[in-house]
């Protein structure tokens, strides 16, 4: 196709880009989620990301609670965490500047990662891949599980969009979003609603993180060496907008794999370059402003 | 602070069982203090219109009824319940529905969405074809993002949105604001069946014909007190004497 450059090659790095961005996405969304309704910065995402993984590996290895009943406990488990942050450490903090919860937010997380290293050390630790084996798509060899964290990650962000943007518990969301005295006014408990919707965010970054459990190693640090690039990744896609982010996501996830063919050396420099250029062109977010919510 | 012996609202309030009664409200926004021991009554099926000049203190004394303002002391009480100490959305529950000045359509929500926004707190409220009987141009136009229609029809969404949640107390803020003289016939009419129908309205209204046309008794608030309460006839009979107090 490309002088020097295989289609295997290139469509091996575009799958590998869909991985990546699969997490991009998800974890991004929850981000947006949260700053949109709720105007956090959260800093701890990463953090609660790594918790969910680590949940996963401690419920097998202490418990015996293998991978699938995982996937819905450790989430619930980080959710519940996150909305115990929520009451003692977000609300007193609603209303004061967005920097109060970000930094809030950015301690918990030095706690969190310190607390984990210190029990359990700085190196990785394995987790079993619940789906072995693979399938040959003829330009690469495509393994059971990272198709399955696709197909998964791509079902998830589109449930939550709709949750949001086509439930009424959506448009609670949103209109809490846009006027919060009113909703309560109307007899809605936004309280309550704001609670919720932090411990769903959480509750995603720790799914994301019992996704990502067999593919890289469980570690105090996997969650803040991504979340650098999650943050570009909102910041690009615009702040507020859930189908920008997940779009951007997987976009970028997909730019960072090609780019990975074309000149290697800019891969893990390539989104930061983007997020410059979208910075400078559109402040907002590229998809800022083309969807409702 | 008013003494209440002294207040022309407790004279009337004499007269008939107080559905709502608002005593001594005093209410703050930060550390400015906006309201001064208002104090007045209203009676069930009642509409009741509060006047008076720009910043007088009405749009605030409904925002703390529905206890949009943290900082308030005094007694509301509700058939009897006291209001203050409620959160907001435990206020709303006991069957008030508020209608802010500003309408608070969501941009985000379609005029269906907007509508069937606000949950149902009580039996009682308008089923979804009355609603679109009384207000025939949002069925035509509930696909719509709440905030592409006119203003008119956003006023008339504002107030739709609290008919079906089976509130009994509507607070309705300057429906006539900024409207047409054609629209605001076409709301003065639509007040009068709500009244009719038995909903208990306090209504705030610098209009002051509009607010004759529709109105049982109206409370006038100066500097954030209750100076004057008149019935409709003591108004129709001495417009001068509220045209003083409005400065027009």
């Amino acid at each position: 196709m490309f002088d020097g450059v295989s289609t295997q090659l290139l469509l091996g790095q575009i799958l590998i880009g869909l991985i990546n961005g699969s997490f991009y996405a998800m974890l991004s969304m929850g981000l947006v989620i949260i700053f949109g309704m709720m105007h956090v910065i959260n800093f701890t995402h990463g953090a609660q990301y790594m918790l969910g993984a680590f949940v996963a590996w401690l419920l097998l290895n202490y418990l015996g609670i293998g991978y699938w009943p995982s996937l819905v406990l450790a989430p619930v488990i980080v959710a519940l965490f996150g909305i115990f942050l929520e009451r003692v450490l977000l609300r007193p903090l609603a209303g004061l500047d967005h920097l109060y919860s970000l930094l809030a937010t950015y301690a918990v997380a030095l706690i969190v990662e310190g607390l984990v290293r210190i029990q359990y050390g700085s190196t990785g630790l394995p987790y079993a891949n619940p789906i072995p084996g693979g399938v040959n798509l003829g330009f690469m060899f495509m393994p059971y599980y990272r198709l399955w964290v696709v197909v998964f990650s791509v079902f998830t962000c589109l449930g939550t969009w709709l949750l949001i943007d086509h439930t009424r518990l959506g448009a609670y969301l949103r209109a809490a979003n846009e006027n919060p005295q009113i909703v309560q006014a109307f007899g809605i408990n936004v309280p309550k609603l704001m609670t919720l919707t932090y411990g769903f965010g959480v509750g995603l970054a720790g799914l994301c993180g019992v996704l990502a459990a067999p593919i890289y190693q469980v570690s105090p640090s996997m969650g803040s060496s991504l979340m650098i690039v999650v943050f570009a990744v909102v910041v690009i896609g615009g702040m507020g907008s859930i189908v920008g982010a997940v779009a951007t996501g997987y976009m970028l996830g997909v730019v960072e794999g090609l780019t990975k063919v074309f000149y290697p050396e800019a891969a893990s420099v390539v989104i930061f370059l983007f997020m410059t250029v979208a910075l400078y062109l559109r402040p907002q977010g590229i998809f800022s402003g083309r969807e409702a919510s | 602070m008013n003494s209440v012996a002294e207040d022309p609202a407790t004279v009337e309030n004499k007269a008939g069982e107080a559905f709502l009664e608002v005593r001594d409200l005093s209410a703050w926004y930060a550390e400015s203090r906006v309201l001064h021991g208002v104090t007045f009554d209203l009676r069930q099926g009642e509409l009741l219109t509060l006047i008076g000049r720009n910043g007088a203190g009405k749009t605030t004394t409904l925002r703390s009824i529905v206890g949009l303002l943290q900082k308030r002391t005094g007694t509301i009480r509700l058939e009897g319940r006291e209001l203050i100490g409620l959160r907001p959305f435990e206020i709303a529950r006991l069957g008030i529905g508020y209608c802010p000045e500003e309408r608070a359509i969501f941009s985000s929500l379609s005029v269906r969405e907007n509508l069937f926004l606000p949950p149902v707190l009580m039996p009682g409220g308008m089923t979804e074809s009355e609603l679109f009987q009384t207000f025939p141009n949002l069925k035509a136009r509930s696909a719509s993002q709440g905030t592409k229609l006119s203003g008119g029809e956003q006023q008339m969404l504002a107030i739709a949105r609290i008919l079906r949640t089976g509130a009994r107390l509507l607070l309705l803020d300057e429906p006539s604001e900024g409207l047409a003289p054609v629209i605001v016939r076409e709301i003065g009419e639509i007040i009068k069946k709500l009244k009719a129908r038995g909903f208990t309205i306090i209504l705030v209204e610098q209009n002051l014909r509009f607010a004759r046309l529709v109105a049982d008794r109206h409370v006038v608030v100066e500097n954030g007190k209750v100076v004057d309460i008149l019935t409709n006839a003591e108004l129709a009979a001495d417009m001068n004497r509220v045209k003083s107090y409005l400065g027009v």
